[in-house]
């Protein structure tokens, strides 16, 4: 007798609503127009209202609402690099280079932020371009490999060289104008960040990005000047990467060896791959998940890390898919199982 | 036939001591269907790669329309209206077909010729794809390349080179790994393409369709061109047989 | 005063040479970039030091079974993680990457890092080389760098496994279809690389104390001769070797000895610069073979 059990297999099926609304804006209902909107209005009203109640939820946690916007800019940076295939290892560099601009402009010339900030920004993002310019010719690992050297490179060479107060750092820097400049400013850049980099990479100029990241060499037979585009990847990367710097460089009032700390590069690198790599929401999303998480876990001090690393571990290999997309596949689909003949 | 469009003069590739081409002179007229053929490592690919700029000769010189394009890197030459192939099609894996096209079309090349139209491009990518062979009113050409099978893929390749509007369009192999019906409908299109005065230079294996559509042919083995003339006589050449036959009979079995 | 210079500069070549190997080895067969090779370097230090302390193990013994777990547990990466993210650069990069933090974190969490941590010499005591003073302990890194280079090239050019390697590293296809186990070699490959490390971190790190930092400084050695020497070749790891060693210590004598890190930035960024496949690299862009 072989009997053998019945099989089943998951079958997913677009929502009726989702057929009906995508590519055709042709709404019918409230019912349509808040499905549509709700994930994306949601999300932008709670983050916007979150500093107004500072008094109810306390500014500890409001000083951690401005923690996640700069590792959620630096995973930001991180996946718009993926997203033209280029791995990086050293979110630090750019947060670091963006931070000592900043702030030695600050300690030197004595600017106010809201003149070091934009400028530390833009010199760090050309400092870093200038940096990675001669990886960008080889594909590959190379990248990866450079930009995790580097960060621990220019720290030692800071150390070394004791430039921009060696070991000590540069303190006493300028505080930024008010609680509403520090709460608002993060909160704003990041969303344009995250709005303005999702709609780049489906215009034409982020398909050119993309075709880089599949097939290079097919670009190139395109007549397009694949390292050209690639350099300006990485110049809106770094830009995006360098505005925490500078910005947390004012809201310490000190920048020091620690901007290059491996945890600038780690945390953005592991809320981009829990969120889901590639759709921008997913790393933002990673962040506001990991950075509470890891200020709850304070306590356990260096093990956060390993944490990090497990799941990164997880993750990667387990899976690849990531939050977003989990939760965006749920809502979008129904799900059913269906016997298998 | 009318002015010489490319010309080669003694171009030499080493690969790690290996020679893969030794001494190839050619030209090219306008308006011509050249084929190059050859049995498997005789070089014919590394050709393409250093007449297109994606592998740098170790000597020799290459002409294009009189300017000399030797060793220029491949986007360069690509802007100046050379459109190529790849025998292993790996498209844009992500994009679905037409978007495959708007890459190309981005380019500063295509927007100058077009005297700087651009809103209207994704008409332009689906006009394309009908041209190669897409069915227009159907769904394939909004499917993500990495659901198309292997002969609409090898047309897309075709397709993302038309959407350049070379002068000189080079087919690596296009027709390998196309089942029978597909070559048949594919070998029109070119026909076409080369009535219409595009200049055309093929690699490909499958000899037959390659003879009835080719001007003139040209043999390689080793490496060095054995042989240069119409496709009625080439086979008639005593270097081409001992070649076909010391190797082995692929091709004639098409 | 030269012809000290002479000797330790060789001393440090081969400390660079040696470090560098074994991430090199994997990288040139299987195409992975272990970054978890630093990670590795420190448990090997850690492991002797649990295995001589805890266990009262005699130290030949410590030494070989460090050696083989190490190594395994490379093998065992390569199966568990690697294999189901292969030929995702992406991935690859990141969870290897992952693993090498990890670790080193993990031993920084549970308090290794004091000065207490330090693994005995092979031999005590020192000779003079022509009037130069040099302890047994880098004649033996010498005479273990050298043996390992030697071994190395016997081992890929004479014994099958090895000539295997050289199939995979030149093309996998066609490796493939030679009857090949490409997951095998990469995986033993991956299983080389972390003994290597192990070794040389068993000889190396008696000069210092084992510190968790030096588990990224190891990378970054492996990473900057690789770049110098290009990530494939074995000759480029030695002259590259030799490059940094000899400008290292010229740093230290007649410059300061905290600059002789800088000489790594300076090297990769001109190299970089100049001729990005490495010195010796044959890494070429964009080429298509035939």
């Amino acid at each position: 007798m072989n009997k053998e059990p019945i099989k089943f297999r998951k079958e997913r099926l677009d929502r009726g609503i989702k057929a009906r609304c995508e590519d055709i804006f042709a709404l019918s209902s409230y019912r349509e127009i808040l499905y549509l909107l709700l994930p994306r209005v949601l999300p932008v009203a709670l983050l916007l209202v979150f500093p107004l109640f500072k008094d109810i939820v306390g500014l500890y946690w409001e000083k951690v609402l401005v923690i996640t916007c700069a590792i959620a800019l630096l995973s930001l940076s991180w996946d718009w690099l993926a997203s033209v295939g280029l791995i990086s290892l050293g979110q630090a560099l750019f947060f670091g280079v963006g931070a000592y601009v900043t702030g030695s402009l600050n300690y030197a010339f004595k600017w106010p932020p809201l003149i070091t900030i934009p400028l530390g920004t833009l010199g760090g993002a050309l400092i870093c371009t200038l940096l990675l310019l001669p990886v960008l010719r080889l594909r590959g690992v190379y990248f990866a490999i450079v930009t995790l050297t580097l960060p621990l490179l220019l720290m030692r060479f800071i150390e070394t060289t004791k430039i921009l107060g060696g070991t000590e750092g540069l303190s006493a820097l300028t505080p930024l104008p008010s609680l509403w400049v520090e709460l608002y400013v993060p909160v704003f850049t990041l969303l344009i960040c995250l709005f303005g980099f999702r709609r780049l990479i489906n215009e034409d100029y982020g398909l050119v990005l993309q075709g880089i990241r599949d097939n290079d060499r097919a670009v190139m037979s395109g007549a397009i000047n694949i390292y050209w585009f690639k350099t300006q990847a990485v110049f809106l990367a770094a830009l995006v990467g360098s505005f925490p710097g500078a910005f947390m460089t004012h809201y310490y009032q000190f920048v020091g060896m620690p901007a290059f700390a491996l945890d600038y590069s780690i945390l953005p690198l592991t809320a981009a791959v829990l969120g889901g790599v590639g759709t921008f929401a997913g790393p933002t999303l990673g962040a506001f998940i990991l950075v509470p998480l890891s200020e709850v876990l304070r306590a356990f001090g260096t093990l956060r890390v390993v944490f990090y690393s497990a799941i990164l571990i997880i993750c990667v290999v387990g899976l690849p898919e990531g939050v977003f997309h989990y939760i965006r596949r749920k809502y979008h689909q129904f799900e059913r199982m269906v016997e298998v003949g | 036939m009318s002015e010489t469009i490319l010309k080669v003069e003694g171009l030499n590739k080493n690969f790690g001591g290996v020679a893969a081409i030794v001494d190839v002179s050619f030209e090219v007229k306008k308006g011509e269907l050249l084929g190059i053929i050859g049995p498997n490592g005789s070089g014919k690919t590394t050709l393409v790669n250093l007449l297109t700029g994606f592998v740098k000769p170790d000597s020799g010189r290459v002409f294009y329309r009189g300017v000399d394009i030797t060793g220029k890197k491949p986007y360069k030459i690509a802007e100046m209206g050379i459109a190529r192939t790849f025998q292993m099609v790996k498209p844009f894996y992500q994009l679905s077909a037409f978007k495959n096209l708007i890459i190309p079309l981005y380019s500063s090349r295509v927007r100058r010729l077009r005297g700087g139209m651009y809103g209207d491009r994704d008409d332009v990518a689906i006009d394309l794809l009908e041209d190669v062979g897409f069915e227009r009113d159907s769904f394939v050409p909004y499917k993500v390349a990495s659901s198309l099978p292997h002969g609409y893929l090898k047309r897309l390749e075709l397709a993302r080179c038309l959407a350049l509007r070379p002068e000189l369009l080079i087919l690596d192999e296009l027709f390998s790994g196309m089942s029978m019906s597909e070559v048949a409908s594919t070998l029109p299109i070119i026909e076409r393409l080369n009535g219409e005065g595009l200049t055309i230079l093929m690699v490909e294996h499958r000899l037959k369709e390659l003879f009835r559509i080719a001007h003139r042919v040209i043999a390689l083995n080793f490496g060095s061109k054995i042989a240069d003339s119409p496709p009625g006589e080439i086979m008639e050449n005593e270097a081409v047989k001992a070649a076909y036959l010391g190797s082995e009979e692929e091709g004639e079995d098409a | 005063m030269l012809l000290s210079i002479l000797i330790y500069g060789l001393i440090n070549s081969i400390i660079l040479a040696l470090t560098a190997i074994g991430f090199s080895l994997t990288f040139g067969i299987s195409g992975v970039a272990n970054f978890a090779y630093g990670g590795f370097y420190i448990l090997s230090g850690f492991l002797v030091w649990m295995l001589l302390n805890y266990l009262r193990f005699p130290l030949l013994l410590a030494i070989a079974l460090t050696i083989g777990v190490v190594g395994l547990l490379g093998f065992i990466t390569y199966w568990i993680i690697l294999l189901r993210v292969r030929g995702i650069a992406l991935s690859e990069v990141i969870a290897t990457f992952a693993l090498g933090v990890g670790i080193l974190e993990l031993f920084r969490y549970l308090g290794f890092v004091t000065y207490e941590f330090t693994l005995p010499y092979l031999k005590k005591g020192m000779i003079l080389i022509a009037g130069v003073p040099v302890d047994y302990q880098r004649l033996y890194i010498i005479g273990i760098g050298l043996a390992l280079v030697l071994f190395l090239y016997f081992f890929t050019h004479h014994t099958r496994i090895g000539l295997s390697f050289r199939g995979i590293a030149q093309n996998e296809r066609t490796a493939i279809s030679l009857g090949i186990r490409s997951d095998w070699t990469a995986a033993l490959s991956l299983a080389f690389g972390c003994a290597m490390g192990a070794l040389a971190a068993i000889v190396i790190l008696p000069l210092g104390i084992i510190s968790i930092n030096t588990g990224y400084e190891v990378l970054l050695i492996a990473v900057a001769v690789g770049i110098v020497g290009g990530l494939e070749s074995v000759s480029g790891i030695l002259i590259a070797s030799l490059i940094l060693g000899y400008t290292q210590v010229f740093t230290g004598t007649y410059l300061k000895p905290e600059w002789m890190m800088v000489v790594y930035l300076a090297a990769i960024v001109i190299v970089l610069t100049i001729k990005p496949s490495g010195l010796f690299g044959k890494f070429k862009e964009l080429e298509e073979r035939v």
